[in-house]
């Protein structure tokens, strides 16, 4: 075990599964020499030199078009987009290519391959280095979209995402990369993240806390908050089960579906804008398969419907306050 | 003038601070003069910007020490009606075209006098008071604006003229290849300017294409394309007015490359003792774009050191009062943030500006 | 000042087949400008088929190759096996030119149950891996990013491994062209990228594509090598190729190539070409058509007669005949094929999808 955080965490993801497979490499812009504007990518360039670990022109179309083409080739590449807001100069490569390549082809060309992105708010980035993206790759079929929240799972995941025949677009929350809000203060993380050769599956969601009275699911940063929630309404006597999706999709039905029978009431908690949102399908998903056990109406704690703004950015963030408010509402309904 | 041949490099003040006469643009003194505090006054900003954020005052910055040159020439190459698309070095244009300082530096702080509501973050400079269109942070997404809003001049019978900046990264974008290419189809009114700093915060220009030059690539559109020493305002004056004109009279875009070099971080998150020599950068350290015009206007007999030292506490001062003024604006009002979504707040966004309401009533009770 | 583009002396496109008929010895074997000459010979008679059957009803969707036989098939046939061809649309005869069989392109053209794609695409939007050739895609310019991709995987493994990726000129506006190009120059990929000039996209000509003085050129933006070349010319579409994959192999990365060409037919069976060109312009490129240029110059070589013209026309009329009979017969691929490749595995939502598109079919 070692304490590390979700960078350094990914860093040695990254790094065991070059070591182990020499046809996983990372390419983007400032990844290598460099090692990443978040350093995520730190000390792969001279272990693996400049042919595993690429720096490329700043051009996200054209590092996702020849990754495709690379893993299409046998290769498996680990593509950094330098921030979530800039996946979209790639989204038809992604959304019109990748996605699609196995089922245009009939499972005759595959091109797995992970796109990491680090994603979200809390840095003070305004529109353009904040955004949470991920509802556009959930609704795309033949992506799989993960988001860790820990050091352990990015660890976990990432390994599994790399090992994954199928492409996975790993969001990681970059307002946790280096701490977790403890009391709204970012503190550095003090988790064990086991050392070597650690998976986490891909399509499993993790419980982070039981309860009786209210499911909450979540995922990246804001499982931070809905912890920190959970925890000051359980005071009041309001026990709530947290739920941390981790894959987003294929999400863990199971897990939510059982979890919401139990409890009979539902809140999904995200930093993304809340109309046609991940939490709009989590919702449906529960109301199609728990209907008669639903006690309250499902609650979406979410982004507002506004472009993430600079300044007011923790107004813009569902923190703690808000997620409190809406399980209290939910549980007394 | 200059070269069509887009491996030479048009320059105008040579390393003593003479100038080739027949290169010359021959402004009048008070033009030059003015042009020198210009690029004296951004070199003032962001140092103290610099600074500020070291302190935690601000939070992001990105100066543009160096290339001050490019801003100033064009800020003078243009009219007050031709329009701005600036990237990340370029957003002191608007200074030089007279927007206020107090609300230039509202827009680091992204307060209450900020006229972009603290939206953005800082170095995201932009006012339509003085045509200069707000810049995303994508790299590269402004240059087909650039033509486009060009185009449009044209269409509309306008002599406007637009010009768009980027970086030498933003040319491996799809962006700038589309824009471009509409640029010269549509034979549109604009000036696309790149300022070759060398750098793409840590990779090299060199990793960015295989071209020889930057503006070698013009030729792929079929349009002028000019290289031009970014560090010699007089040479970028001349040539930003000349492609200016070129537009405005018909006879379409123009590429410049102006080859310069980032003297400081790409910004403050940066730290480029990571990935390049030091000794590059003192090498170009030598060719300060506002010490070769100091040279030159020594040479003319307009400028010396006593001078230069009057001008640097001028400028200080008048930053360093302007700062105490901003600081003193609080973040603007949170109910701001639904606003400009769309022209008018729709039900969904009503409701949701509800509920912060009520919740602000009801921390105010508890 | 004069622009730059202006100032470029034009060589004129790379020609080998003289007006006379005849051309400098070419290092390809009798029986291999035979097999071009068959292939460009089948496309045609293919074209001509599948826009009758379109007009029947049987197939929904042609996109030919009308007038561009010599660029597609001189091109191919200039690879070598072990490389990759990333195709546009039009460039079927490239795939039947590798191996893939006529009735594995009739597979998808009726979107039967042994397309190797399912039917889940549009006729012409066949896959051949086992001949190396990947799979079409409708968004124009998307496989021009991902060659150099493919090209710079095989210069890392070690392999003599090139590709040639196929687009129109119409593509070269994209931002894929771009980002593939300047991807290539800057990685030194063996890539071949080949531009179809053949005139038009769809109604828009290619003087609105782009200002520049041709398309070649556009390679000086990028560090790599561009040559233009007669693209009705087949021995010169294969010398310039074949040169393309010698630089390939040496190192010295990708080269642009345009073909100049002409769409013959319309731009696909959608298309009524009447509504945007005048047959005068029409006419001076079907006097070029490159079949019976070519045909002339193996005539001269003695190495084709109006007996083997008349015996290889009879042979193909048969073979598409027969192929489109057995095509056409196949059933439509199963239900469960609609779920199938999405991912590696069916995860539980399609699992569930699945079972209730079953149940609606049975109980309908
Ligand atoms: C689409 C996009 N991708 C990545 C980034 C992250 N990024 C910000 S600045 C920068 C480098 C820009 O280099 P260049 O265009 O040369 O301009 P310079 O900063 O040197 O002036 C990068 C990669 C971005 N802002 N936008
Ligand atoms: C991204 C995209 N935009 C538009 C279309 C519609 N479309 C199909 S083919 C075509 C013209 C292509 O022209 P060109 O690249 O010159 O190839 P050609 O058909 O002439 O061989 C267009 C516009 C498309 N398929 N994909």
């Amino acid at each position: 075990m070692a304490v590390m955080n979700i960078i350094q965490a990914v860093n040695d993801a990254l790094r065991l599964e070059m070591r182990r497979d020499p046809s996983v490499l990372v390419m983007g812009e400032d990844v290598g020499k460099f090692g990443g504007v978040f350093r995520a990518t730190v000390g792969l360039y001279d272990e693996f030199g400049p042919d595993r670990s690429i720096d490329t022109p700043l051009s996200e179309g054209g590092i996702i078009g020849t990754a495709i083409g690379m893993a299409t080739y046998g290769l498996r590449p680990v593509a950094e987009i330098q921030f979530a807001d800039y996946i979209f100069p790639a989204f038809d490569q992604i959304v019109n290519e990748l996605a699609k390549l196995r089922y245009r082809s009939g499972g005759q060309y595959t091109a797995p391959m992970v796109i990491r992105a680090p994603c979200g708010g809390g840095i003070r980035g305004g529109h353009y280095h904040s955004q949470s993206p991920e509802a556009y790759f959930i609704h795309t079929a033949g992506l799989k979209v993960v988001m860790p929240s820990s050091p352990a799972d990015a660890k976990g995941l990432l390994i599994s995402s790399i090992r994954d025949p199928d492409p996975v677009v790993f969001f990681e929350p970059k307002r946790v990369y280096r701490g977790r809000p403890v009391e709204g203060r970012i503190t550095p993380w003090d988790q064990d993240v086991p050392e070597g050769e650690h998976t986490v599956p891909l399509g499993e969601a993790a419980l982070l806390r039981e309860g009786r009275h209210v499911t909450l699911a979540t995922y990246g940063a804001m499982v931070h908050e809905s912890v920190e929630a959970a925890r000051l309404v359980a005071k009041e006597g309001l026990e709530v089960e947290v739920i941390d999706l981790r894959t987003l999709w294929p999400v863990d039905v199971e897990a939510l579906v059982g979890s919401v029978k139990k409890t009979g009431r539902f809140v999904v908690v995200h930093e993304a804008p809340r109309t046609c949102g991940f939490a709009a399908e989590l919702v449906t998903l529960v109301s199609e398969k728990a209907f008669l056990h639903l006690e309250a109406p499902p609650a979406r704690v979410t982004g507002w419907d506004t472009p993430f703004p600079c300044t007011l950015e923790n107004d813009y963030m569902p923190m703690t306050p808000r997620i409190v408010d809406a399980l209290r509402r939910t549980a007394r309904f | 003038m200059g070269s069509s041949d887009s491996d030479d490099l048009f320059e105008v003040i040579g390393p003593d601070g003479s100038a080739d006469p027949a290169l010359d643009p021959g402004l009048p003194q008070g033009t030059l003069l003015a042009m020198l505090r210009a690029m004296r006054r951004i070199r003032a900003i962001d140092a103290r910007m610099m600074m500020l954020q070291r302190q935690g005052r601000v939070s992001f910055y990105g100066e543009c020490r160096g290339q001050e040159a490019t801003p100033v020439a064009f800020a003078f190459a243009t009219e007050l009606t031709d329009w701005i698309f600036p990237a990340l070095r370029e957003g002191a244009i608007m200074l030089v075209r007279g927007f206020g300082l107090d609300s230039y530096l509202a827009q680091v702080y992204g307060n209450d006098l900020d006229e972009l509501r603290g939206r953005q973050m800082p170095s995201h400079y932009a006012s339509r008071s003085v045509a200069q269109v707000s810049w995303s942070s994508c790299i590269g997404t402004q240059v087909p604006h650039a033509v486009g809003a060009a185009w449009a001049a044209k269409l509309r019978g306008d002599r406007t003229v637009t010009v768009g900046f980027m970086g030498d990264g933003a040319t491996s974008e799809a962006d700038f290849h589309v824009a471009m290419n509409f640029a010269a189809v549509y034979r549109a009114p604009c000036v696309l300017c790149c300022q070759n700093n060398h750098w793409s915060i840590s990779v090299p220009s060199d990793r960015q294409t295989a071209s020889s030059t930057f503006a070698k690539k013009a030729v792929a559109y079929g349009m002028p394309g000019i290289r031009v020493n970014g560090n010699d305002v007089l040479a970028l004056f001349r040539v930003a007015s000349e492609a200016v004109e070129r537009a405005r009279s018909g006879g379409g875009p123009t590429f410049i490359e102006a080859f310069t070099y980032r003297m400081g971080a790409h910004s403050s998150s940066d730290d480029p003792s990571r990935y390049r020599d030091q000794r590059d950068v003192d090498e170009w350290a030598r060719r300060d774009p506002v010490a070769v015009f100091e040279r030159y206007l020594t040479a003319k007999g307009l400028w010396d050191a006593e001078r230069g030292a009057a001008l640097g506490a001028e400028l200080d001062a008048e930053v360093l009062e302007a700062v105490r003024r901003v600081e003193s604006h609080g973040p603007p009002a949170v109910l701001t943030m639904f606003d400009d979504v769309y022209a008018e707040r729709p039900w969904h966004l009503e409701e949701q500006r509800q509920q912060i309401q009520n919740e602000d009533q009801r921390g105010e009770d508890g | 000042m004069t622009p730059l583009a202006s100032r470029e002396t034009p060589q004129g496109p790379l020609r080998i087949l003289r007006d006379d008929d005849q051309a400098p010895e070419v290092p390809i074997e009798p029986g291999e400008l035979a097999r071009m000459y068959r292939t460009m010979l089948l496309a045609r008679n293919l074209d001509d088929r599948l826009i009758r059957l379109q007009r029947q009803g049987r197939i929904s969707f042609h996109i030919g190759s009308l007038g561009e036989e010599a660029a597609i098939v001189g091109s191919a046939a200039a690879m070598l096996p072990a490389d990759w061809i990333w195709p546009c649309y039009r460039e079927f005869a490239a795939a039947l030119y590798r191996g893939m069989p006529l009735e594995a392109y009739l597979d998808n053209m009726f979107g039967n149950a042994d397309d190797p794609s399912r039917g889940r695409q549009m006729p012409d939007h066949w896959t051949g891996r086992a001949w190396n050739v990947g799979s079409v895609s409708s968004p124009v310019g998307t496989q021009i990013a991902q060659a150099p991709g493919m090209a710079w995987a095989a210069k890392r493994r070690g392999d003599d491994v090139a590709v040639l990726v196929y687009f129109g000129e119409g593509a070269t506006s994209e931002g894929d062209f771009h980002v593939g190009l300047n991807f290539a120059g800057v990685f030194k990929a063996p890539c071949i990228f080949f531009c179809r000039n053949n005139g038009w996209a769809i109604s828009v000509p290619a003087s609105r594509q782009t200002a520049s003085k041709s398309i070649a050129v556009k390679a000086t933006a990028y560090g790599v090598a561009g040559v233009q070349v007669d693209g009705n010319d087949v021995l010169a579409v294969h010398r310039a190729v074949r040169e393309a994959r010698e630089r390939c192999r040496r190192g010295e990365g990708a080269t642009l190539i345009e073909a100049l060409t002409y769409r013959l037919g319309p731009h696909s069976t959608s298309d009524d070409p009447r509504g945007y060109r005048k047959e005068e312009e029409v006419e001076p490129w079907r006097a070029a058509d490159p079949l019976p240029r070519f045909r002339r110059y193996l005539e001269q070589r003695g190495l084709w007669s109006d007996a083997d013209e008349e015996r290889v026309t009879a042979e193909i009329e048969s073979e598409i005949r027969a192929a489109i009979e057995v095509a056409e017969r196949k059933g439509p691929p199963p239900l469960e094929s609609l779920f199938d490749d999405v991912y590696a595995r069916r995860p539980w939502h399609l699992e569930e999808q699945y079972r209730e598109a079953l149940r609606l079919r049975e109980e309908g």
